[in-house]
């Protein structure tokens, strides 16, 4: 160097000579730190894309440099999120890039004990062979006398975290191969949400979207943990209090949520429906409630019928319980005058058991079709209805809904609730205070939940019991108002919607059963409504199975109706488990599920897995369920033995969301187009080109073959195009199909377009638009900043991009605003239109005094004041006559495993809930049965932010995982005295199921409560951790029991009863021995809990 | 219960009991051996050059050994700390009064060649002019290098260091002339040692002295002088200088024996001091109460 | 500047005056950036320590259960460069026996606390405008940049580990293994191309603010009197003052209790406010060695 230019770098020097003679500002720069440029300037592409942890659907920037991701953060750009992200979306790029990541086929053989590598083609195409082969081996053309066409020998699970047009093909490829067992994590997530919204107002999403929160007045979180599980979102509830609303957090435990909450309520885990029916009576025992609106909107000024018998009457029970069977029959539910449901009534009919045994775990359960999860079936659409029922507009009408209703909640006081919730009597007037007095024409309260009130046996009521309150208080189809249902991960609202559910087509049509709906046209009988947007059902299905069979789907082969497997009872994922243990499931596919740790019972699921001829993984790294076999918690006990576990695994490593395009639908129904970025490394593929490849694969094997269960598969429409150096198939091509295209291959730009007659094509009519135009909705991309509050420009949402459902309902019956303040959408008689901030989710052009002519059907029968248009009396529903199988009106039971006898009924539990006695399925005594009091503690089970769900995106990375690096339990002060628990120390907890070990955290945000006169310690287990990566612990399902809400199918894991005690558990054969002594010790027997 | 924070029934509170300062990240062998090395340097160059201008050769030149011997360690222990010891030089890069460190280093510049240059000509008996010069210079700049180091250590937020800011040179250059007269009993016959004696003497009760003006003067944190690995170092570093001091005035003066016996007193005493104030400052840095205790009485004071 | 060993002249005012980055020697300073982190809002939910972490490329920090409520980083260190506290404060009054859980109205009473709470906070490097740590560098390592912020350059620091006990926040700490000393940088590279700092992007719920230092401060002294006309009393700032200890802090806070109770110091002051007194004494007690070991001579052999 030139001594003058290396004297000027001398810093010194500089001090000398320039501004800074302390050197301590620009003297000592160093040349790194001139030179120095933000990667993600120097980036060489930006390309838009959609957080893949959560439902909130934060927007994402991914930095690309060369073919690697550079860095990954929030887009400014996203309405919901405003750049935005939690920790796990700021982890995004050690997710996708980070070390944690395989990037090799693994296979494991029958009794192997290691794993060895293969290669990705080889692989595929032992998968091919084993699903040809088990599916020929268990196929079945007959059930119980009835025709299925189906294969119950293999099964799926996964799909929330996929994308759509993922969830897609393996509807589409599975159903046409015959596997009905096709299930995800929206199962163990919401499924009761779309069975609570949807029986509710007629749609089973989100009624509201986030933003909106900030016109709230006041904010009611119940049974969710916002701040944490979803926080994001959480700034619009910042925003609200910002601007004045009263924020109220109804929790078992003091959580973030609570922390900026002006009012937590800690509550018994389980009882929400004791704490709402409280204030359901509050507002009708002092007349609150708003009552133009209840008149108008909502069904309280219907009559029912005269045989209807109420809990109030049976202590406990509805009237048309059927003991033996355990199943509810709505006949004396009916509107006066009214079959409402024949067509359900044939739906739900009981056939002669045509299943016979096929269900031995369900106890009682002779396999009757309504509790085969058809309540879900009402995701967008209310119950069929014939007839017009009978109005008092007065709502005096003893057997009024309205009257109905105040009967029902009647014992709802106050006292009750202390005694049942342990919530004392001065806050839960509080929180009724705020409600009332934030809701009305000026003012407007929202509901906030999640699986706090999913994950019970009554769970489905639980949301039921917060839509009758939100129709009482007029708080629906209003800014600010609503029920804001927070969904679980970045695709669990996609993957309901194009449901990999068995009991679900896409769009919620409902897949056919055995025993009727024999034909087409019986099956568009059964389901479709006379009135309302449900009638069009006819073109819904038939454009779905011309998107799927093409030109092979004709008028005269009832368009390939055949083609669809029939279900015989209920498939759902815990229902396959059993038949795992039992050795009739063979074959498993997990796309991006880990139910060794994440589903009930995670020892019933392992246990099931190892009873499997072959196993397919497809996840990023070696999660609990693909490992079992060498390590799992069994292995350590002696239940299983390495050497003698025949089930083949195979691990394939999964392409990640920025590797891949597609789109996932949040939590608030809106499809958003995240980009690929780059190409997946090594053997890692997106789950479209496994499913597309394995779909070509295995048509390719079939091809020529003339039996005839093979026709569905190679009729099929499986001819996406492909690119690039991987083939991998072209995701937009995908979601043009499930959009629907016209005979000319036009695409459609609404669900109104769709015909009977085969002329349209549409693979999910809900999202019929998403490609309108042949443009990308999903993709739009309008800044937030160049949009007003709504929008409606970024992305797109069903329906028809609205985003609050049910909006018509911002206007008086005369379609005027209520008020200034809360106007949303209103009628612009001028123009002869309806109009607004929102898309109006009515007929445009229906005027307010629009009446249908007598014996009008389809959608005009509804009239101009009816906003509820999927319903088929346009009302929302208080009182739900059929479609939810335990009730009308929700009924506060205790859970299934409780220490407490339920205070209000004499019927413990939920009636019709699902039990499924085994012996590894054991359940608790009744609170006041002998037993009972070994298991004195109440466990709720929930997230925290810095982890996600079972743990595979999280504990696998290791800025998440730093941040909560044990499993721990949470414990109040008195019961860690009274337990001799130490914190940081560790304690075991046991149930009847099984014992795991926890550190301890002593924490005041557990208060205990008092409950029918003695203190209730509740004990809080946050659940993701597993004994794979870096931040380890037991299971927490390990705890949990096999026990469903009978309308969702969904599992209780959010109370069931246990006991504590201090240190680490047994290792080995003691633990089993451990939980043995617990059960003798309560009694417990095969019988214990499966009582009525 | 365990783990919790402390709320105000001790007195002050904390965030769990963890410290509010990030304690030093030095090596104790290395930072404490380096301000002990720095003031026996320091002070030997300037015993040397008294002893060459009054003749003391053997003494000068024992002195000036030592002082190489200490700033080479000095030195040494210095690098040896460093996170990237690779990049020593960059304390060459600027010149910041604001940064005891770099002062230091550039005194060091100035006196280690000096000190050097003394050392290698009195002991190769060449160059003895500039010898002569090297040695006045590193005589000068000597007291520098003693006392620089007690800036070193108090220009941090160490409770026990910054509070004593203004006796710690005091207390440093006192033990260093204490550890320099003990080199000088060690080093030269007794008849050419008086000067060494009385330095270690003198240097000896100065320290003492300074050391218990700053206890007094310091506030809470003295207590880590007193108590604890700090106290303990403490202490014995008193008993040490006091015998090295007194040792040299006694018997040091006809015995060799003595004198070197107290000159390795006055040494270790020296050394115990560095070692003392160093684990004294890393204790005060570790509990919080040394930090929340004395800023809420000064907030309190000032009436904010 | 109080409480000094006013010594007739400031040698730090004299060096660089109170106004970074305006006397840092920039022919073209930009304004002065900070963070307003506002407490009142933080969810806790620690998306500035990752996005922190992801952005700077800073290794994890060890997984350490502590018991310490939901805080397992325990505190600013090398590796953690926002740190997120968790603080759980019972109500102060004792509650009903039998384990009822007491009931007040929100908002209520007489601004004395009457409910349990769970403070959360993130803490971050302060900026300080007078920072030790940067004083004290000896390298040049740490330096203001032209944003007024105080940043290591990693290419030239040594790991001399002195600006760690320098530092009266705790703050800057030496990585293991590494050597160097690393902190928050305020994203100084970020700054660069008129991007904000990853954490306060990142944040959720907006506790962190960034922006131009003057224009926060005001900010914040509005959301104060908001928050007390509301009935927090509690609210109070923390760092703001350009008259404390370290001239006012680059990044400041909203707390609702004692600083301490966030692992804050209370009255921080910069070591090297005391520098010119320090080299005072030094140079006394220097010419005292001199002198004193010239005396040793002067009596007899
Ligand atoms: N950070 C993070 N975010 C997530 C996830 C994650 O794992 N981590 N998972 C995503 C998924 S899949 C989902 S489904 C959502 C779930 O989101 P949330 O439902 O908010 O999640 P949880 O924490 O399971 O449960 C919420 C709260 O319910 C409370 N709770 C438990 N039992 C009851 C009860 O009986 N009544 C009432 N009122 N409350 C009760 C728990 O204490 C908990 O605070 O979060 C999504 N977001
Ligand atoms: N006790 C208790 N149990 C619960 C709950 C509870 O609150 N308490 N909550 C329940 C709820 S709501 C849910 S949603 C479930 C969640 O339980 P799981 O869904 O089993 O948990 P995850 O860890 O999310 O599993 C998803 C897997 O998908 C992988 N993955 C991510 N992206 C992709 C991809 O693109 N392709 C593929 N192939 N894989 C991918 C992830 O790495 C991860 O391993 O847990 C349920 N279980
Ligand atoms: S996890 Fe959810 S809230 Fe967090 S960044 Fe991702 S989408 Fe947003
Ligand atoms: S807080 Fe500490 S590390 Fe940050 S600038 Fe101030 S003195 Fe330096
Ligand atoms: S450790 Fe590095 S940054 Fe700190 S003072 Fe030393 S050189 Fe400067
Ligand atoms: S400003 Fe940048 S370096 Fe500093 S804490 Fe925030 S993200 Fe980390
Ligand atoms: S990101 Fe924001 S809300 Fe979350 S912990 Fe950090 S400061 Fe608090
Ligand atoms: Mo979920």
């Amino acid at each position: 160097m030139d001594p003058r230019e290396w004297l000027r770098s001398w810093p010194v020097y500089r001090q000398l000579t320039g501004g800074d003679p302390a050197g301590r500002a620009a003297a000592a720069k160093s040349r790194r730190s001139a030179a120095l440029r933000a990667r993600t300037a120097a980036a060489d592409r930006v390309v838009k894309s959609v957080c893949p942890y959560c439902a909130v659907g934060c927007g994402q920037d991914v930095y690309v440099r060369g073919d690697e991701v550079v860095q990954v953060e929030g887009d400014p750009d996203s309405p919901v999120s405003r750049g935005r992200l939690c920790p796990k979306g700021s982890a995004t790029l050690q997710l996708t890039t980070g070390s944690n990541r395989r990037h090799k086929v693994l296979y494991r053989p029958p009794y192997g004990t290691g794993w060895r590598e293969l290669d990705l083609d080889t692989a595929l195409r032992m998968v091919v062979e084993r699903v040809l082969r088990t599916r020929r081996e268990t196929w079945q053309d007959e059930h119980g006398g009835y025709r299925v066409n189906r294969t119950m020998g293999i099964a799926s699970l996964g799909g929330a975290t996929l994308d759509n047009e993922e969830n897609y093909l393996i509807k589409k490829l599975f159903t046409a191969l015959g596997v009905v067992q096709v299930e995800n994590q929206a199962r163990v997530c919401h499924s009761s949400t779309v069975v609570g919204l949807g029986t509710s107002f007629g749609r089973g999403g989100a009624t509201t979207f986030l933003q909106d929160l900030q016109h709230s007045d006041c904010i009611l979180i119940e049974g969710s943990n916002f701040a944490e599980c979803h926080p994001v979102g959480f700034q619009w509830v910042t925003e609200a209090k910002a601007r004045g609303a009263k924020v109220i957090h109804v929790d078992p435990r003091f959580t973030r949520t609570s922390a900026l909450a002006d009012l937590h309520v800690p509550i018994r885990a389980g009882t929400d429906i004791a704490f709402l029916g409280g204030i359901i009576n509050h507002v009708l025992s002092t007349g609150s409630h708003f009552h133009e609106f209840v008149v108008h909107y909502t069904n309280a000024a219907t009559i029912v019928s005269e045989d209807f018998r109420d809990t109030e009457d049976l202590d406990g029970l509805f009237s048309g319980f059927d003991p033996d069977s355990r199943h509810y029959s709505f006949d004396t539910w009916a509107y006066e005058g009214v079959d409402v449901a024949p067509a359900s009534g044939q739906r739900d009919g009981a056939p002669d058991d045509p299943d016979g045994g096929e269900h031995e775990h369900t106890a009682g359960d002779t396999g009757q079709v309504r509790a085969s999860g058809r309540g879900e079936t009402h995701g967008s659409g209310g119950t069929a209805m014939e007839g017009e029922p009978r109005r008092d507009e007065t709502l005096q009408h003893p057997r009024c809904v309205f009257q109905v209703l105040k009967r029902h909640y009647a014992r709802y006081t106050p006292e009750e609730v202390e005694r049942v919730c342990g919530v004392p009597r001065e806050a839960f007037l509080e929180v009724c205070r705020l409600l009332v007095e934030n809701s009305g024409p000026e003012r407007t309260s929202e509901f906030v939940y999640a699986v706090g009130w999913t994950q019970h046996t009554t769970g489905s009521q639980m949301i039921r019991a917060a839509c009758v309150l939100q129709l009482l208080l007029g708080n629906m189809g209003r800014p600010g108002g609503g029920i804001q249902a927070l969904r679980g991960h970045a695709g669990i609202q996609g993957s309901s919607d194009i449901p990999t559910l068995f009991n679900l087509l896409p769009g919620y049509i409902p897949m056919p059963y055995a025993h009727h709906q024999h034909d087409l046209a019986s099956f568009i009988r059964a389901d479709a409504a006379r009135k309302g947007f449900w009638s069009a059902m006819d073109t819904y299905v038939v454009s779905l199975l011309k998107a799927w069979w093409g030109g092979a789907a004709t008028p005269e082969n009832d368009f390939c109706f055949d083609h669809l497997p029939r279900l015989t009872g209920s498939h759902s994922t815990y229902d396959t488990v059993l038949e795992q243990i039992d050795g009739n499931c063979k074959g498993y596919f997990l796309m991006g599920e880990n139910p060794a740790v994440g589903s009930a019972n995670a020892k019933a699921q392992r246990l099931g897995m190892a009873n499997l001829e072959w196993l397919v993984v497809r996840d990023f790294s070696l999660t609990e369920s693909a490992t079992w076999w060498q390590d799992g918690p069994e292995i350590d006990t002696g239940e299983l033995r390495t050497e003698e576990i025949g089930t083949e695994v195979f691990f394939f490593p999964a392409a990640a969301h920025t590797e891949k395009a597609g789109s996932f639908t949040n939590t608030n129904r809106m499809l958003q187009w995240h980009h690929q970025a780059v190409d997946p490394k090594g053997d890692a593929r997106s789950d479209l080109w496994f499913l597309y490849h394995l779909g070509r694969l295995i048509r390719q094997r079939l091809a020529g073959s003339t039996e005839p269960r093979d026709r569905p598969v190679l009729d099929l429409t499986w001819d996406y195009p492909t690119e690039g150096p991987l083939d991998e198939p072209i995701a937009e091509a995908v979601l043009a199909e499930i959009n629907g295209w016209d005979a000319d291959g036009v695409p459609l730009s609404t669900s109104t377009q769709l015909a009977a007659d085969g002329s349209t094509a549409c693979g999910c009519w809900i999202y019929c638009g998403v490609y309108a135009d042949g443009v990308n909705q999903a993709a739009r991309r309008k800044p937030a900043e160049e949009q007003d509050w709504i929008a409606a420009e970024w992305a797109w949402a069903w329906p028809a991009n609205r985003r609050i459902l049910y909006n018509r309902a911002s206007a008086r019956p005369d379609g005027t605003p209520w008020s200034e303040r809360k106007k949303l959408v209103w009628w612009d008689a001028e123009a002869g239109e309806w109009t607004g901030y929102d898309v109006p989710d009515f007929e445009r052009t229906k005027p307010p005094d629009y009446r249908p002519a007598p014996g009008a059907t389809g959608v005009d029968a509804l009239s101009g004041i009816d906003p509820f248009i999927m319903q088929s009396d346009g009302k929302a529903w208080l009182y739900v006559p059929s479609g939810i199988v335990d009730g009308p009106m929700p009924a506060h039971y205790e859970p299934q495993d409780s220490p407490f006898p339920n205070a209000l009924y004499a019927q413990q539990r939920n009636p019709a809930r699902l039990v499924y006695p085994h012996e590894h399925n054991r359940y608790a005594p009744d609170g006041d049965a002998p037993g009972s009091e070994v298991f004195p503690y109440v466990v709720t089970t929930y997230r925290l932010t810095e982890h996600f769900t079972a743990g595979g995106m999280s504990r696998w990375t290791p800025y998440l995982s730093e941040l909560q690096p044990e499993l721990f339990c949470e414990v109040s002060p008195a019961l860690a005295a009274a337990k001799g628990l130490a914190n940081g120390g560790w304690a075991t907890i046991v149930t009847p199921r099984n014992a795991i070990e926890a550190r301890v955290l002593v924490t005041d945000r557990m208060t205990p409560l008092a409950v029918q006169g003695r203190v209730l310690e509740q004990i809080g287990l946050p659940y993701h951790w597993g004994p794979n990566g870096l931040s380890t612990g037991d299971a927490v399902n390990e705890l949990s029991a096999i026990v469903l809400d009978p309308g969702a199918h969904i599992q209780e894991v959010k109370a069931f009863s246990a006991d504590i005690r201090p240190g680490r558990r047994p290792r080995g054969p003691e633990l089993v021995e451990l939980v043995r002594s617990y059960q003798q010790l309560a009694g417990i027997t095969e019988r214990t809990g499966t009582e009525v | 219960m365990a783990g919790r924070h402390s709320r105000r029934d001790t007195g002050f509170t904390s965030y769990y009991g963890r410290p509010v300062l990030k304690k030093p990240t030095w090596a104790a062998r290395d930072i404490a051996g380096y301000l002990f090395l720095g003031g026996l340097a320091g002070a030997s160059s300037v015993l040397a050059a008294g002893a060459d201008l009054t003749g003391r050769t053997a003494l000068a030149k024992g002195c000036k050994a030592g002082a190489l011997a200490a700033i080479s360690g000095s030195l040494f222990a210095l690098v040896h700390d460093l996170g990237r010891p690779g990049r020593f030089l960059n304390m060459l890069r600027v010149v910041k009064p604001s940064s005891p460190m770099s002062v230091g280093s550039w005194i060091l510049v100035a006196y280690g060649p000096q000190a050097g240059l003394a050392a290698v000509t009195a002991l190769s008996g060449r160059f003895t002019r500039l010898g002569r010069v090297a040695t006045v210079g590193a005589g000068l700049v000597g007291p520098a290098v003693a006392a620089y180091t007690a800036v070193l250590v108090a220009d941090t937020a160490v409770p026990a260091w910054h509070e004593g800011h203004r006796e710690l040179p005091f207390v440093f250059v006192g033990s260093a002339a204490s550890a320099a007269g003990g080199l000088g009993m060690v080093v030269a016959p007794v008849e050419q040692a008086g000067p060494a004696r009385r330095a270690a003497l003198a240097g000896g009760v100065f320290e003492l002295v300074a050391t218990e003006v700053m206890e007094r003067r310091m506030g809470p944190a003295a207590e880590t002088l007193r108590t604890g690995r700090g106290g303990r170092l403490m202490k014995a570093a008193s008993a040490l200088t006091a015998a090295g001091g007194l040792l040299g005035a006694t018997l040091g003066r006809r015995s060799r024996a003595a004198a070197v016996l107290g000159g390795l007193a006055a040494l270790a005493g020296s050394a115990c001091t560095r070692f003392g104030v160093f684990h004294a400052g890393v204790a005060s840095a570790e509990d919080p109460k040394y930090v929340v205790g004395p800023q809420r009485e000064r907030r309190a004071r000032e009436g904010r | 500047m109080r409480d000094v060993d006013h010594d007739g002249f400031d040698l730090r005012t004299m060096l660089v005056g109170d106004d970074p980055p305006h006397d840092g020697g920039y022919p073209d300073p930009a304004p002065r950036f900070g963070f307003f982190t506002d407490t009142t809002v933080c969810i806790g939910c620690k998306a500035c320590e990752v996005a922190c972490k992801e952005w700077n490329h800073v290794p994890d920090d060890g997984l350490v259960f502590t018991g310490m409520s939901y805080d397992n980083t325990q505190g600013l260190s090398a590796d953690t460069w926002r740190h997120v506290a968790f603080i759980e404060q019972p109500a102060p009054r004792p509650v009903a026996d039998l384990g009822m859980p007491s009931f007040t109205k929100p908002g209520g009473g007489d601004g004395e606390r009457s409910e349990f709470r769970w403070l959360m906070s993130s803490d971050v490097c302060k900026h300080c405008t007078h920072a030790a740590c940067l004083d004290v560098c000896p390298t040049g390592a740490l330096f203001r940049t032209e944003f007024g912020t105080v940043v290591v350059q990693e290419d030239i620091c040594n790991g001399c580990g002195y600006c760690v006990p320098a530092c009266p926040f705790g703050v800057i700490d030496q990585r293991e293994g590494d050597g160097r000393a690393w902190k928050c940088t305020l994203c100084y590279d970020r700054l660069g191309v008129g991007q904000e700092p990853a954490c306060a992007k990142a944040c959720p719920t907006d506790s962190i603010q960034f922006g131009e230092l003057a224009e926060l401060r005001e900010r914040a002294a509005a959301r104060v009197e908001r928050l007390h006309e509301a009935g927090v009393t509690d609210a109070r700032l923390y760092g703001h003052d350009p008259d404390d200890g370290v001239g006012g802090a680059g990044a400041f806070f909203l707390l609702l209790d004692e600083p301490e109770v966030y692992g804050l110091p209370p009255d921080p002051v910069v070591t090297t406010r005391d520098l010119p007194a320090m080299w005072k004494h030094a140079g006394v007690a220097a010419a005292a060695l001199l002198a004193g070991l010239a005396a040793a001579f002067l009596g007899g052999p």
